[in-house]
């Protein structure tokens, strides 16, 4: 994927940077606002890392602002150390598809990204989904694995159906708590551990191949093994 | 904040009757609370006391005088009378009486002049009045002159040659003027107590104008609104004024905020910067250099320290950002109810993985006019709480009613609680009680907690739950029209 960071703090922009293209993606960076502008209209990418507080006369809330006002429909996630609920707001009303805050994991910042750029290419509403031998019938809202029927609550299957669309991809617990529950806040309680092994109970436990992976100091994924 | 241990009267259930009775006096004595009306009432009982004081004084002087004009027309006509005994006797009186009764300009005089007989020698009185009987006093009677019935003022007197004369004047005239002074005297008053009455009203609505004025402002100051201002009536008189400083005053708090929050932006930047660079730095070794175990069980300890000290500062800043009361802008109309719901669901698992119990009764709909993301933090803080501090196998209950008006939703365990010395300082940033010393928290849970509650214009209770901790938070419920 292309994605182009604009921060103009340079320790962080190296780091993002590096980061991004040991994942195997294309980056292409600018340290002020008017570069970005310039470099966000005139090419293409996938994705758009942000900062809002930029030098060179155009913040990250312009930039948006402009490229919007052009039809731009790049994904734009947010990376600011403007954190009060006004700012994120502001942020996601210009145009931002996510908003993360400063200091951040780079696992979360990865799996946002990439959760975005492939969302915008998206193959328009399924009504099945797989994963291996798990399918998903969002239809009659069931679950099998191979010939099993598998019994979810109304969450679990919510929980399953959002691994399974990011199939493939690091969900952090974070987009988890937004995702799903509609929690825009760290719980002090492990709660995502807990519904995920419950889940895990459900749909690994009995068969021989794992599919529902803990990725470390990241979240989850949901993969096939030779996927 | 309030933790006083019972719950306040009014979140109590009451009986009906007591009920309905504080809703029905509160409305009688409305109008006696009312500050404009009791000054308005005051400046009219004044006005018209005064008003009344001024026209009985008039008319008693009035009357008074008109009476002691005629009563001296009467004394210089009776001393006249006797001159004229002493000189030519009793004929010569009887000539000046019959003289002065055929004046035309004398109609009201009454005379009667009688020898020491009884037998009547001159006058206009058929007969000496009853009820008349002493000399030389004054009399108000009612006469015959002429055959016609009259009111006259006396006096008798007996003259030296041995005759009795008496002298009045028909003061019909004087009564008819007493009783037109006194009927526009009356009609003084009524103008007056009416047009009392009048600026009583016309007071009162100035004073509610210039009452609303300002509580509209300062409500709107209270809900979060900072940038309203009492509108000025450029008049320059104390209500003027009175606008003037509050308005000063409105401006030196905004401006005071406005650094608050330029030190919060502060912290924002200069803080989440360095830490932003030292966590991407620690990150950058962990993933790439070739670390041994130790040393990256150490990074990552470091990692978790810095996420510790970003939740800590992130939790105060979230804490001053309510307690400022900006958030009211964004208030809905809400139903509680299936968020609280989903937040059993979310822990009633991991209660279970505990080996705990959570039981929840949330009834529905729990409408409130607020935030729902704000109570879904401060309901979710008291949750962590009691997982945290609940032993296993303990009960944790998650309760939820609409109760006279108010939502109170109920997080109670049976951990170690807060003793009740501690309970009213539970809610002050980083206070952490003896029982808590030893686990993990930055001490701002509860913190957060009573300052949402406060945004919601409701109180956060903390209760004994024998054993244990019973956290009440109510808030005023937005009830539907009608």
């Amino acid at each position: 994927m292309r994605i182009l960071v604009v921060e103009d703090d340079k320790d962080v922009a190296a780091f993002v940077i590096k980061g991004l293209r040991e994942a195997g993606h294309a980056v292409e960076a600018a340290d002020n606002g008017r570069d970005g502008l310039f470099l966000a209209a005139s090419e293409n990418f996938d994705a758009i890392i942000l900062d809002r507080m930029l030098p060179g006369g155009i913040d990250g809330l312009r930039l948006l602002e402009t490229l919007r006002a052009q039809d731009n429909t790049t994904p734009v996630v947010f990376l600011s150390a403007l954190t009060q609920v006004d700012d994120r707001v502001r942020g996601l009303k210009a145009g931002g598809d996510d908003y993360l805050t400063k200091p951040f994991a780079f696992a979360e910042l990865l799996a946002r990204v990439e959760a975005l750029a492939r969302r915008g290419k998206g193959d328009g509403p399924a009504t099945r989904l797989a994963v291996g031998d798990l399918e998903m019938d969002l239809l009659s809202r069931s679950v099998r694995r191979g010939a099993q029927k598998i019994e979810l609550q109304p969450r679990e299957f919510r929980l399953l159906e959002y691994l399974m669309r990011h199939a493939g991809q690091v969900v952090t617990r974070t987009m988890l708590l937004e995702g799903v529950w509609d929690y825009h806040f760290d719980p002090q309680t492990n709660v995502i551990d807990v519904h995920i092994s419950r889940l895990r109970q459900k749909i690994d436990k009995p068969f021989e191949q794992q599919l529902l992976h803990t990725v470390r100091n990241a979240g989850y994924m949901l993969r096939a093994e030779e996927a | 904040m309030d933790s006083t241990p019972p719950l306040t009267p009014e979140l109590r259930p009451q009986p009906e009757t007591a009920r309905a009775e504080a809703h029905i006096r509160p409305r009688g004595l409305k109008l006696i609370r009312s500050a404009g009306i009791r000054f308005a009432l005051a400046y009219g009982v004044v006005f018209a006391l005064a008003a009344f004081v001024l026209a009985v004084s008039v008319w008693r002087s009035t009357s008074t005088l008109l009476e002691r004009q005629v009563q001296s027309s009467i004394t210089d006509d009776i001393s006249l009378l006797i001159e004229h005994d002493q000189f030519g006797g009793a004929a010569s009186v009887v000539a000046a009486l019959q003289q002065r009764l055929a004046s035309p300009q004398d109609a009201d005089r009454i005379y009667l002049f009688m020898d020491t007989t009884g037998t009547r020698l001159a006058g206009n009185l058929d007969q000496w009045p009853a009820g008349l009987s002493q000399m030389q006093t004054w009399y108000w009677l009612p006469v015959r002159r002429d055959g016609e019935p009259s009111t006259a003022l006396l006096r008798a007197t007996t003259l030296p040659s041995g005759g009795t004369l008496l002298v009045g004047r028909d003061v019909r005239a004087l009564t008819g003027l007493r009783d037109m002074l006194r009927d526009a005297m009356i009609g003084t008053a009524s103008l007056i107590l009416v047009l009392g009455v009048l600026s009583v009203l016309l007071i009162r609505a100035q004073f509610r104008g210039v009452i609303r004025d300002i509580s509209g402002t300062t409500r709107a100051i209270a809900q979060g609104d900072l940038s309203r201002r009492v509108p000025r009536t450029g008049k320059g008189d104390e209500f003027d004024e009175l606008a003037g400083l509050i308005n000063d005053m409105l401006d030196r708090i905004s401006r005071l905020m406005d650094g608050v929050r330029q030190v919060s932006n502060a912290i924002a930047h200069d803080l989440r910067t360095p830490i932003t660079r030292a966590r991407a730095r620690l990150e950058d070794v962990a993933a790439h250099a070739d670390v041994p175990e130790p040393v990256q069980t150490a990074i990552d300890r470091a990692t978790q320290d810095l996420d510790g000290i970003v939740r800590v500062f992130e939790a105060l800043l979230r804490i001053a950002e309510i307690e400022a009361g900006a958030r009211r802008a964004a208030f809905v109309t809400v139903d509680l109810s299936p968020m609280l719901r989903d937040m059993d669901e979310l822990y009633h698992a991991v209660a279970e993985e505990r080996g705990l119990q959570l039981h929840a009764a949330i009834s529905s709909p729990l409408p409130v006019f607020g935030d729902r993301e704000l109570v879904q933090q401060a309901v979710a803080n008291l949750l962590d709480n009691a997982l945290k501090f609940s032993a296993p196998e303990a009960v944790i209950r998650l309760s939820a009613l609409l109760r006279d008006g108010v939502v109170e939703i109920t997080v109670a365990d049976h951990g170690p609680g807060i003793a009740p010395a501690d309970r009213a300082r539970a809610t002050e940033r980083f206070f952490r009680a003896e029982a808590a010393r030893n686990t993990s928290g930055s001490g701002l849970g509860l913190a957060l907690v009573a300052a949402v509650a406060q945004l919601h214009n409701g109180t956060l209770h903390l209760l004994d739950n024998n054993p244990g901790l019973c956290a009440v938070i109510s808030i005023p419920a937005q009830l539907p029209p009608g």
